[in-house]
Protein backbone atom coordinates (compact mmCIF):
# COMPACT_ATOMS: atom_id res chain seq x y z
CA UNK A 1 0.00 0.00 0.00
CA UNK A 2 2.90 2.14 1.13
CA UNK A 3 4.71 1.29 -1.87
CA UNK A 4 1.70 2.35 -4.27
CA UNK A 5 1.25 5.47 -2.91
CA UNK A 6 5.53 5.73 -2.81
CA UNK A 7 5.15 5.12 -6.53
CA UNK A 8 2.55 8.01 -7.44
CA UNK A 9 4.12 10.47 -5.09
CA UNK A 10 7.80 10.25 -7.36
CA UNK A 11 5.83 9.61 -10.93
CA UNK A 12 3.91 12.95 -10.24
CA UNK A 13 6.97 14.52 -9.03
CA UNK A 14 9.63 13.62 -11.44
CA UNK A 15 8.35 11.64 -14.37
CA UNK A 16 5.15 13.40 -15.58
CA UNK A 17 5.92 16.22 -13.72
CA UNK A 18 2.88 18.95 -14.17
CA UNK A 19 4.63 21.80 -15.83
CA UNK A 20 7.46 20.76 -17.52
CA UNK A 21 5.82 16.99 -18.89
CA UNK A 22 1.91 17.65 -18.74
CA UNK A 23 1.84 21.75 -19.69
CA UNK A 24 -0.31 22.29 -16.56
CA UNK A 25 -0.04 25.68 -14.40
CA UNK A 26 2.37 27.41 -17.44
CA UNK A 27 0.91 30.56 -16.82
CA UNK A 28 2.36 31.18 -13.12
CA UNK A 29 5.40 29.02 -14.29
CA UNK A 30 6.44 31.74 -16.64
CA UNK A 31 4.65 34.62 -15.02
CA UNK A 32 6.18 34.41 -10.80
CA UNK A 33 9.32 33.12 -11.93
CA UNK A 34 11.79 35.77 -12.02
CA UNK A 35 12.51 35.38 -8.74
CA UNK A 36 13.27 32.40 -5.95
CA UNK A 37 11.44 33.64 -3.70
CA UNK A 38 8.26 34.57 -5.00
CA UNK A 39 8.42 31.31 -7.18
CA UNK A 40 9.09 29.35 -3.45
CA UNK A 41 6.06 31.70 -2.00
CA UNK A 42 3.95 30.93 -5.20
CA UNK A 43 5.00 26.82 -5.07
CA UNK A 44 3.72 26.37 -1.15
CA UNK A 45 0.44 28.40 -2.20
CA UNK A 46 -0.29 25.92 -4.47
CA UNK A 47 0.70 22.83 -2.51
CA UNK A 48 -1.66 24.08 -0.33
CA UNK A 49 -4.48 25.09 -2.11
CA UNK A 50 -3.99 21.46 -4.55
CA UNK A 51 -4.33 19.05 -1.52
CA UNK A 52 -7.89 21.13 -0.26
CA UNK A 53 -8.79 20.51 -3.66
CA UNK A 54 -8.07 16.85 -4.29
CA UNK A 55 -10.00 16.01 -1.02
CA UNK A 56 -12.90 18.40 -1.70
CA UNK A 57 -13.36 17.69 -5.26
CA UNK A 58 -13.35 13.62 -4.31
CA UNK A 59 -16.24 14.32 -1.82
CA UNK A 60 -18.39 16.21 -4.06
CA UNK A 61 -17.61 13.81 -6.82
CA UNK A 62 -18.30 10.98 -4.60
CA UNK A 63 -21.29 12.43 -2.58
CA UNK A 64 -22.95 14.38 -5.19
CA UNK A 65 -22.10 14.27 -8.43
CA UNK A 66 -22.54 9.86 -8.40
CA UNK A 67 -25.53 9.54 -6.47
CA UNK A 68 -27.73 11.92 -8.75
CA UNK A 69 -26.05 10.59 -12.00
CA UNK A 70 -25.05 14.39 -13.16
CA UNK A 71 -21.00 13.88 -13.83
CA UNK A 72 -21.93 15.46 -16.55
CA UNK A 73 -22.15 18.73 -14.35
CA UNK A 74 -18.09 17.80 -13.43
CA UNK A 75 -16.27 20.24 -14.87
CA UNK A 76 -18.86 23.51 -13.77
CA UNK A 77 -18.78 21.86 -9.94
CA UNK A 78 -14.96 21.33 -10.11
CA UNK A 79 -14.51 25.34 -10.71
CA UNK A 80 -16.67 26.50 -8.69
CA UNK A 81 -15.61 24.13 -5.67
CA UNK A 82 -12.02 25.11 -6.64
CA UNK A 83 -12.68 28.86 -6.97
CA UNK A 84 -14.90 28.92 -3.44
CA UNK A 85 -12.15 26.84 -1.74
CA UNK A 86 -9.21 29.92 -2.97
CA UNK A 87 -11.63 32.30 -1.40
CA UNK A 88 -12.56 30.44 1.85
CA UNK A 89 -8.59 29.89 2.16
CA UNK A 90 -7.91 33.02 1.94
CA UNK A 91 -10.37 34.43 4.56
CA UNK A 92 -8.73 31.88 6.61
CA UNK A 93 -5.18 32.62 6.36
CA UNK A 94 -6.00 36.57 6.71
CA UNK A 95 -7.98 35.69 10.43
CA UNK A 96 -5.71 33.10 11.60
CA UNK A 97 -2.27 32.68 10.13
CA UNK A 98 -1.37 36.69 9.07
CA UNK A 99 1.62 35.69 8.87
CA UNK A 100 1.60 32.98 5.96
CA UNK A 101 -1.13 34.90 4.70
CA UNK A 102 0.75 38.10 4.04
CA UNK A 103 3.88 35.99 2.26
CA UNK A 104 1.39 33.80 0.23
CA UNK A 105 -0.88 37.42 -0.08
CA UNK A 106 -0.66 37.90 -3.80
CA UNK A 107 -0.69 34.28 -5.73
CA UNK A 108 -3.76 33.05 -4.01
CA UNK A 109 -6.24 34.27 -5.93
CA UNK A 110 -3.92 34.04 -8.83
CA UNK A 111 -4.49 29.88 -8.22
CA UNK A 112 -8.06 29.82 -9.26
CA UNK A 113 -7.08 30.13 -12.99
CA UNK A 114 -4.06 28.04 -12.58
CA UNK A 115 -4.90 24.96 -14.70
CA UNK A 116 -3.11 22.36 -12.55
CA UNK A 117 -5.52 22.63 -9.87
CA UNK A 118 -8.71 21.54 -12.05
CA UNK A 119 -5.96 19.10 -13.75
CA UNK A 120 -5.61 17.42 -10.43
CA UNK A 121 -8.91 17.20 -9.65
CA UNK A 122 -10.29 16.12 -12.89
CA UNK A 123 -7.37 13.25 -13.21
CA UNK A 124 -7.97 11.92 -9.56
CA UNK A 125 -11.30 11.12 -10.43
CA UNK A 126 -10.10 9.36 -13.77
CA UNK A 127 -7.09 7.79 -12.22
CA UNK A 128 -8.06 6.14 -9.56
CA UNK A 129 -11.57 5.94 -9.79
CA UNK A 130 -13.68 4.91 -6.50
CA UNK A 131 -12.03 1.96 -5.05
CA UNK A 132 -10.59 1.45 -1.31
CA UNK A 133 -7.98 3.49 -1.64
CA UNK A 134 -8.84 6.10 -4.13
CA UNK A 135 -9.10 8.89 -1.33
CA UNK A 136 -6.08 8.59 -0.17
CA UNK A 137 -4.29 8.05 -3.69
CA UNK A 138 -6.13 11.11 -4.72
CA UNK A 139 -4.55 13.27 -1.87
CA UNK A 140 -0.94 11.69 -2.33
CA UNK A 141 -1.30 12.43 -6.11
CA UNK A 142 -2.79 15.98 -5.64
CA UNK A 143 0.38 17.20 -3.04
CA UNK A 144 3.44 15.49 -5.19
CA UNK A 145 1.62 17.03 -8.32
CA UNK A 146 1.84 20.70 -6.41
CA UNK A 147 5.40 19.53 -5.21
CA UNK A 148 6.63 18.66 -8.82
CA UNK A 149 5.19 22.03 -9.50
CA UNK A 150 7.23 24.10 -6.20
CA UNK A 151 10.28 21.66 -7.86
CA UNK A 152 9.80 23.07 -11.58
CA UNK A 153 9.03 26.46 -10.67
CA UNK A 154 12.05 27.19 -8.22
CA UNK A 155 14.65 25.64 -10.55
CA UNK A 156 13.57 27.57 -12.98
CA UNK A 157 13.34 30.83 -11.12
CA UNK A 158 17.30 30.03 -10.13
CA UNK A 159 17.97 29.93 -13.45
CA UNK A 160 16.21 32.99 -14.81
CA UNK A 161 17.94 35.42 -11.55
CA UNK A 162 21.33 34.44 -13.61
CA UNK A 163 19.93 34.95 -17.14
CA UNK A 164 19.34 38.61 -15.45
CA UNK A 165 22.91 39.61 -15.64
CA UNK A 166 23.50 37.89 -18.78
CA UNK A 167 24.59 39.38 -22.18
CA UNK A 168 21.55 38.37 -24.61
CA UNK A 169 21.05 38.86 -27.89
CA UNK A 170 18.23 41.67 -28.39
CA UNK A 171 15.77 39.38 -30.33
CA UNK A 172 16.01 36.87 -27.77
CA UNK A 173 15.19 39.46 -25.08
CA UNK A 174 12.01 38.77 -22.66
CA UNK A 175 10.24 35.53 -23.83
CA UNK A 176 11.98 33.48 -26.56
CA UNK A 177 15.03 33.42 -23.99
CA UNK A 178 12.75 32.54 -21.48
CA UNK A 179 10.87 29.51 -23.78
CA UNK A 180 14.07 28.38 -24.66
CA UNK A 181 15.45 27.90 -20.80
CA UNK A 182 12.30 26.11 -20.21
CA UNK A 183 12.53 24.08 -22.71
CA UNK A 184 16.88 22.80 -21.54
CA UNK A 185 14.75 22.31 -17.97
CA UNK A 186 12.40 20.17 -19.74
CA UNK A 187 14.92 17.82 -21.02
CA UNK A 188 16.82 16.99 -18.51
CA UNK A 189 13.22 16.46 -16.60
CA UNK A 190 12.68 13.96 -19.85
CA UNK A 191 15.59 11.91 -18.41
CA UNK A 192 13.40 10.53 -15.51
CA UNK A 193 11.20 8.53 -18.12
CA UNK A 194 13.81 5.95 -17.89
CA UNK A 195 12.72 5.41 -14.27
CA UNK A 196 10.32 2.00 -14.26
CA UNK A 197 9.46 0.30 -10.88
CA UNK A 198 9.05 -3.36 -11.56
CA UNK B 1 -20.32 50.90 -37.69
CA UNK B 2 -19.48 47.90 -40.11
CA UNK B 3 -15.79 48.89 -40.64
CA UNK B 4 -15.05 49.02 -36.47
CA UNK B 5 -16.51 45.35 -36.56
CA UNK B 6 -14.24 44.15 -38.92
CA UNK B 7 -11.24 46.24 -37.34
CA UNK B 8 -12.20 44.29 -34.00
CA UNK B 9 -12.08 40.77 -35.76
CA UNK B 10 -8.69 41.29 -37.26
CA UNK B 11 -7.13 43.07 -34.23
CA UNK B 12 -7.72 39.87 -32.58
CA UNK B 13 -6.49 37.75 -35.65
CA UNK B 14 -2.69 39.63 -35.80
CA UNK B 15 -1.87 43.09 -33.90
CA UNK B 16 -3.26 41.56 -30.65
CA UNK B 17 -2.93 37.94 -31.32
CA UNK B 18 -3.54 36.04 -27.73
CA UNK B 19 -0.90 33.19 -28.40
CA UNK B 20 2.17 35.05 -29.78
CA UNK B 21 1.60 38.71 -28.58
CA UNK B 22 -0.15 38.59 -25.57
CA UNK B 23 1.11 35.21 -23.95
CA UNK B 24 -2.68 33.96 -23.04
CA UNK B 25 -3.30 30.86 -22.80
CA UNK B 26 0.00 29.40 -22.92
CA UNK B 27 -0.98 25.64 -21.12
CA UNK B 28 -3.28 24.27 -24.46
CA UNK B 29 -0.55 26.32 -26.91
CA UNK B 30 2.17 23.97 -25.32
CA UNK B 31 0.41 20.36 -24.78
CA UNK B 32 -2.03 19.71 -27.63
CA UNK B 33 0.74 20.96 -30.47
CA UNK B 34 2.12 17.38 -31.26
CA UNK B 35 0.07 17.06 -34.72
CA UNK B 36 -1.95 19.87 -36.46
CA UNK B 37 -4.94 17.74 -36.21
CA UNK B 38 -4.96 18.59 -32.82
CA UNK B 39 -4.20 21.88 -32.88
CA UNK B 40 -7.43 22.47 -34.85
CA UNK B 41 -9.76 20.71 -33.08
CA UNK B 42 -8.79 22.90 -29.75
CA UNK B 43 -8.29 25.54 -31.54
CA UNK B 44 -12.06 25.51 -33.02
CA UNK B 45 -13.60 24.08 -30.01
CA UNK B 46 -11.76 27.33 -27.93
CA UNK B 47 -12.96 29.39 -30.68
CA UNK B 48 -16.21 27.91 -30.66
CA UNK B 49 -16.70 28.65 -26.70
CA UNK B 50 -15.16 32.03 -26.79
CA UNK B 51 -17.87 33.06 -29.66
CA UNK B 52 -21.03 31.99 -27.19
CA UNK B 53 -19.54 33.12 -23.87
CA UNK B 54 -19.09 36.82 -25.20
CA UNK B 55 -22.38 36.43 -26.75
CA UNK B 56 -24.07 35.57 -23.54
CA UNK B 57 -21.99 37.63 -21.48
CA UNK B 58 -22.50 40.57 -23.33
CA UNK B 59 -26.24 40.38 -23.64
CA UNK B 60 -26.33 39.98 -19.37
CA UNK B 61 -23.92 42.68 -19.18
CA UNK B 62 -26.27 44.82 -17.59
CA UNK B 63 -27.70 42.53 -15.40
CA UNK B 64 -24.72 40.53 -13.53
CA UNK B 65 -23.58 42.37 -9.96
CA UNK B 66 -20.20 43.55 -10.81
CA UNK B 67 -18.77 42.24 -7.63
CA UNK B 68 -19.36 38.49 -7.99
CA UNK B 69 -19.08 39.06 -12.41
CA UNK B 70 -15.66 36.65 -12.11
CA UNK B 71 -17.89 33.71 -10.82
CA UNK B 72 -20.86 34.63 -13.29
CA UNK B 73 -18.38 34.48 -16.27
CA UNK B 74 -17.01 31.29 -15.04
CA UNK B 75 -20.19 29.48 -14.82
CA UNK B 76 -21.30 30.69 -17.99
CA UNK B 77 -17.94 29.55 -19.76
CA UNK B 78 -18.37 26.37 -17.97
CA UNK B 79 -21.45 25.55 -19.36
CA UNK B 80 -20.11 26.09 -22.90
CA UNK B 81 -17.19 23.89 -22.40
CA UNK B 82 -19.65 21.13 -20.97
CA UNK B 83 -21.87 21.52 -24.08
CA UNK B 84 -18.73 21.38 -26.65
CA UNK B 85 -17.01 18.61 -24.61
CA UNK B 86 -20.56 16.30 -25.02
CA UNK B 87 -20.71 17.31 -28.61
CA UNK B 88 -17.38 15.63 -29.03
CA UNK B 89 -17.31 12.92 -27.50
CA UNK B 90 -20.26 12.39 -29.25
CA UNK B 91 -19.52 12.70 -32.94
CA UNK B 92 -15.31 12.93 -32.71
CA UNK B 93 -14.76 10.69 -30.35
CA UNK B 94 -11.19 10.27 -31.70
CA UNK B 95 -10.44 13.73 -30.98
CA UNK B 96 -11.51 13.79 -27.85
CA UNK B 97 -9.76 11.31 -26.62
CA UNK B 98 -6.57 12.39 -27.94
CA UNK B 99 -6.90 16.14 -26.80
CA UNK B 100 -7.85 14.05 -22.92
CA UNK B 101 -7.91 16.46 -20.57
CA UNK B 102 -7.46 19.79 -21.68
CA UNK B 103 -10.85 19.76 -23.00
CA UNK B 104 -12.44 20.35 -19.54
CA UNK B 105 -9.53 22.55 -19.27
CA UNK B 106 -10.60 25.27 -22.26
CA UNK B 107 -12.92 26.58 -18.72
CA UNK B 108 -8.98 27.71 -17.00
CA UNK B 109 -7.85 29.11 -20.85
CA UNK B 110 -7.08 32.73 -19.49
CA UNK B 111 -8.08 34.28 -23.36
CA UNK B 112 -11.67 33.46 -22.49
CA UNK B 113 -11.95 34.96 -19.34
CA UNK B 114 -9.68 37.91 -20.47
CA UNK B 115 -12.05 38.21 -23.34
CA UNK B 116 -15.18 38.73 -20.69
CA UNK B 117 -13.47 40.65 -18.35
CA UNK B 118 -11.99 42.89 -21.19
CA UNK B 119 -14.03 43.45 -23.84
CA UNK B 120 -17.88 41.66 -23.46
CA UNK B 121 -18.61 43.11 -20.54
CA UNK B 122 -18.41 46.05 -21.70
CA UNK B 123 -19.47 46.33 -25.87
CA UNK B 124 -22.46 45.38 -28.09
CA UNK B 125 -23.33 42.14 -28.79
CA UNK B 126 -22.06 42.05 -32.54
CA UNK B 127 -18.74 43.51 -31.84
CA UNK B 128 -18.06 41.02 -28.93
CA UNK B 129 -19.05 38.34 -31.41
CA UNK B 130 -17.35 39.44 -34.04
CA UNK B 131 -14.05 39.59 -31.15
CA UNK B 132 -14.58 36.39 -29.96
CA UNK B 133 -14.10 34.98 -33.64
CA UNK B 134 -11.35 36.92 -34.06
CA UNK B 135 -9.62 36.31 -30.85
CA UNK B 136 -9.98 31.78 -31.27
CA UNK B 137 -8.73 32.73 -34.85
CA UNK B 138 -5.88 34.06 -34.01
CA UNK B 139 -5.66 31.16 -31.49
CA UNK B 140 -5.90 28.63 -33.94
CA UNK B 141 -3.76 29.93 -36.35
CA UNK B 142 -0.92 30.30 -33.79
CA UNK B 143 -1.84 26.27 -32.56
CA UNK B 144 -1.65 25.25 -36.35
CA UNK B 145 2.00 27.26 -37.01
CA UNK B 146 3.13 25.82 -34.21
CA UNK B 147 2.17 22.50 -34.59
CA UNK B 148 3.13 21.51 -38.17
CA UNK B 149 6.84 23.14 -37.47
CA UNK B 150 6.56 20.15 -34.57
CA UNK B 151 5.15 17.71 -36.69
CA UNK B 152 6.97 18.21 -39.97
CA UNK B 153 10.24 18.22 -38.05
CA UNK B 154 9.64 15.46 -35.02
CA UNK B 155 7.07 12.67 -37.21
CA UNK B 156 7.82 13.65 -40.67
CA UNK B 157 4.20 14.29 -41.48
CA UNK B 158 1.54 16.62 -41.80
CA UNK B 159 -1.61 16.01 -40.12
CA UNK B 160 -0.76 12.72 -40.46
CA UNK B 161 0.02 12.15 -43.91
CA UNK B 162 3.59 11.20 -44.11
CA UNK B 163 5.70 14.31 -46.48
CA UNK B 164 9.13 12.34 -46.81
CA UNK B 165 8.96 9.01 -47.57
CA UNK B 166 10.38 6.02 -45.06
CA UNK B 167 14.06 7.40 -45.27
CA UNK B 168 13.51 10.33 -42.94
CA UNK B 169 14.65 10.10 -39.76
CA UNK B 170 12.29 12.43 -37.34
CA UNK B 171 13.64 14.57 -34.70
CA UNK B 172 11.41 12.96 -32.02
CA UNK B 173 12.32 15.76 -29.59
CA UNK B 174 10.28 18.25 -31.14
CA UNK B 175 6.85 15.99 -30.57
CA UNK B 176 8.17 15.58 -26.88
CA UNK B 177 7.63 17.97 -24.42
CA UNK B 178 10.65 19.85 -24.62
CA UNK B 179 9.93 20.51 -28.08
CA UNK B 180 6.99 22.53 -27.54
CA UNK B 181 8.79 25.00 -25.61
CA UNK B 182 11.92 25.32 -28.25
CA UNK B 183 9.82 26.00 -31.28
CA UNK B 184 7.60 28.88 -29.30
CA UNK B 185 10.55 30.58 -28.16
CA UNK B 186 12.31 30.55 -31.62
CA UNK B 187 9.22 31.37 -33.36
CA UNK B 188 8.79 34.41 -30.40
CA UNK B 189 12.32 35.35 -31.67
CA UNK B 190 12.03 35.29 -35.23
CA UNK B 191 8.27 37.53 -34.86
CA UNK B 192 10.98 40.35 -32.77
CA UNK B 193 13.32 40.20 -35.50
CA UNK B 194 10.96 40.68 -37.68
CA UNK B 195 9.15 43.50 -35.70
CA UNK B 196 12.82 45.41 -34.90
CA UNK B 197 13.38 45.44 -38.44
CA UNK B 198 10.10 47.00 -39.25
CA UNK B 199 10.62 49.57 -36.33
CA UNK B 200 14.16 50.18 -37.89
CA UNK B 201 12.58 51.09 -41.27
CA UNK B 202 10.35 53.66 -39.92
CA UNK B 203 12.29 55.35 -37.84
CA UNK B 204 14.77 55.63 -40.90
CA UNK B 205 11.78 56.77 -43.00
CA UNK B 206 11.18 59.43 -40.82
CA UNK B 207 14.88 60.93 -40.57
CA UNK B 208 15.08 61.09 -44.57
CA UNK B 209 11.54 62.96 -44.80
Amino acid sequence: MIRDLLIISIGAILINNFVLVQFLGICPFLGVSKKVETAAGMGMAVIFVMLCASALTWVVQKYLLEPFHIEYLQTIAFILVIAVLVQLVEMFLQKSVPSLYNSLGVYLPLITTNCAVLGVAIQNITKFGFSEMSFLKSLTYGTSAAIGFTLAIVLFAGVRERLEGADIPSFLKGMPIVLITAALLSIAFLGFSGLSFQ
Amino acid sequence: MKQSVWKTFFNGLLKENPTLVLFLGMCPTLAVTTGVTNAIGMGLSTTAVLICSNIVISLLRNFIPNKIRIAAYIVVIAGFVTVVEMLMNAYLPALAGSLGIYIPLIVVNCIILGRAEAFASKNTVLSSAFDGAGMGLGFTGALVLISSVREILGAGSFAGIPLFGPTFQPVTIMILPPGAFLTLGVLLAIINIISNKRKQAKEDVQHDS
